[in-house]
């Protein structure tokens, strides 16, 4: 004989399910429930439950319920499925998955370039299609607006340049030799390399943010049903734009950069400006400021193109905006590293 | 009766989950034809397939006579000056205006003057019932009901054949909802243009959709005027049409 009583609800359920728990099922069970004042769905589960388990060893009689309860129960009842959890990966099986997502995503990105190209050439043999206001704006918000970050960075990299190299060089006695250092460095490597980084930073997520957010609005489906090819109107300009004004800041961080050479090697090892620059013109030939120049266009389109794949892969929710942002990023300052590599290695093959 | 929009044995599938096994439907001139079905049921999929958003796996699209299966792209460009698509939430345009969000189009494929573009624009707004000031300004400092208009005046820009809406009642007050419906109507009786639109809302799919088809289980379980899929036996029609609630606003919409 079981006796419920009291108030059967949220509140109290723990405690009655610590004396349920310590009810035996060796006799027969009659469950009278006249004495519940009060319950709720929480009461009622916890009275199914045990109703259910206490079935299965003995048989059970519940008298003393009233029309209200046994609704409720019959309501609750119906509900009564085990969900069940996802299941959990295993090492393998997320190592598997994570494959599958980097080749669906190097396929994908393929096909991106691909688009791009063919947008590329529908807007050459229509040149009427080319979005010049827009490829201004961005060059504008690309390049203009980016002049004072890169121009500080650079002129600290060259300074930087210049200490580090003053204290090996003074050691020989080779203090002027701190001008090949600096402007060889900075023309070849450092310039590009710092400004690609630091426009990855800056515009590759913005192209990432802008054509996510557009994506979560649906405002790219509405310009697809309206004939705006979006790779006409959102991803050309942004990488034409990158293109231009990469190796423009590019110059503009060539000159800094060597300018915060020269103050660092005047404070530290006392070689005037024009002692500087006459070492300049002796050391640094054109083909050293060519080289770095050549990679810009290069880290341009694959800055640009890979934050513009990424904001098309945008679903849905805010929270991917956030993923494919930081995707961006990464992607972008990867490949310029890597590209970099490639282009030492391209030009030590080539004796340049 | 011309057919405008044909669909046979569509089927979509997004990984392992199949959204359409077999739908098929036909939607004639100048009607204003509802998709309705529960959520998830993929109607905004298969409108997306119609406007050439999505590629159903199987299955065959014609709009206005262009399958979409074969189109080529200068077909498909051509094609979607022909309609106007409202989608959910409106999909203005963000950096620009409500009055540039409607010429965008006419900017872009006509060469009419900018006079005539901007008293376009103005009868436009006026269509939709919007005030020719909110043209200045830009879609997020409008509410809910105005997106919906405004983006229905762009759907409207090209003079479009054929109107796609996607939910255009939802999220409106009833009396919003309702002058919405009555401008769909007097749109439709006005230019002549054939509608489709996904909707949930009641008192829409008995006061102003001509026909409509019903999609369940994957497929399209009834299609035809209210009265022949309120003959249908299937279970979601059951639900959704044979409750009480609804059995009384067909008394009182029909009534009036």
């Amino acid at each position: 004989m079981l006796k419920a009583q009291g108030h059967w609800t949220l509140q109290s359920v723990p405690e009655i399910e610590r004396q349920l728990q310590q009810v035996g099922y060796d006799l027969p069970i009659t469950w009278d429930v006249s004495a519940v004042s009060e319950f709720d769905s929480a009461g009622v589960l916890l009275f199914s439950e045990y109703f259910i388990e206490f079935s299965e060893h003995t048989p059970v009689k519940v008298v003393g319920y009233t029309e209200n309860q046994k609704e409720m129960y019959d309501l609750l009842k119906q509900d009564h499925v085990v969900i069940e959890p996802p299941k959990e990966e295993s090492l393998i099986e997320t190592l598997g998955r994570n494959t599958v997502i980097l080749l669906k995503d190097i396929r994908d990105f393929i096909e991106f370039i691909g688009h791009v190209f063919y947008a590329l050439f529908h807007t050459i043999t229509n040149p009427k299609e080319i979005r010049v206001k827009e490829t201004v704006y961005h060059i504008h918000q690309a390049g203009f607006n980016a002049l004072i970050i890169i121009g500080l960075t650079s002129f600290l990299v060259g300074m930087v340049i210049a200490y580090q190299g003053s204290v090996q060089l003074a050691k020989f006695g080779a203090d002027v030799f701190i001008v090949d250092t600096v402007a060889i460095s900075i023309t070849r490597e450092l310039g590009p390399m710092i400004t690609a980084i630091v426009i990855a930073g800056r515009s590759g997520s913005a192209y990432t943010a802008e054509i996510g957010a557009m994506k979560i609005t649906e405002e790219t489906a509405a310009m697809r049903t309206m004939g705006f090819d979006p790779y006409t109107f959102l991803v050309l300009p942004r990488i034409i734009a990158m293109m231009v004004s990469l190796p423009l800041l590019i110059f503009f961080a060539d000159i800094v950069g060597i300018f915060g050479g020269m103050v660092a090697s005047g404070m530290q090892l006392g070689i005037s400006m024009t002692q500087f620059i006459d070492r300049l013109y002796e050391v640094l030939e054109v083909k050293h400021y060519i080289l770095g120049m050549v990679k810009g266009p290069v880290f341009a389109f694959l800055i640009a193109s890979v934050g513009a794949f990424r904001g098309f892969q945008v679903s849905h929710n805010t929270e991917s905006l956030g993923l494919h942002t930081t995707a961006s990023v990464v992607n972008g300052i990867f490949l310029v590293i890597a590209f970099d590599a490639l282009f030492s290695v391209i030009y030590t093959e080539l004796d340049l | 009766m011309k057919t405008v929009i044909k669909a046979e044995g569509i089927v979509t599938r997004f990984g392992k989950r199949t959204v359409h096994n077999g739908v098929s439907l036909h939607i004639e001139e100048n009607e204003i034809y509802g998709i309705l079905g529960e959520s998830g049921s993929g109607k905004s999929v298969l409108m997306k397939e119609m406007i050439m958003l999505l590629e159903p796996a199987a299955g065959e699209i014609t709009v206005l006579g262009n399958n979409l299966k074969h189109i080529g792209f200068k077909e498909a460009q051509a094609l979607r000056r022909e309609w106007g698509v409202l989608f959910q939430f409106g999909a203005l345009f963000s950096s620009l205006t409500v009055a540039e969000n409607i010429e965008v189009q006419l900017k872009e494929y006509t060469k009419i003057s900018k006079k005539l573009r901007d008293s376009l624009v103005a009868s436009k707004l006026k269509m939709v019932g919007l005030d020719p000031g909110v043209g200045s300004l830009y879609p997020s400092q409008l509410s809910g009901g105005m997106v919906k208009r405004a983006a229905l005046a762009r759907a409207l820009a090209m003079e479009p054949k054929l109107l796609f809406l996607d939910e255009p009642t939802s999220g409106l007050d009833p009396i919003g909802a309702r002058n919405f419906d009555k401008l769909i109507v007097d749109l439709r009786d006005l230019l002549g243009i054939t509608v489709v639109m996904i909707t949930h809302d009641l008192e829409s799919i008995f006061g102003i959709v001509d026909r409509m088809a019903v999609l369940a289980d994957k497929r399209v379980v009834a299609e035809g005027s209210i009265e022949n899929v309120l003959q249908s036996q299937h279970p979601f029609v059951e639900k959704f049409f044979k409750n009480e609630y609804t059995k009384e606003r067909f008394e009182k919409v029909r009534n009036v």
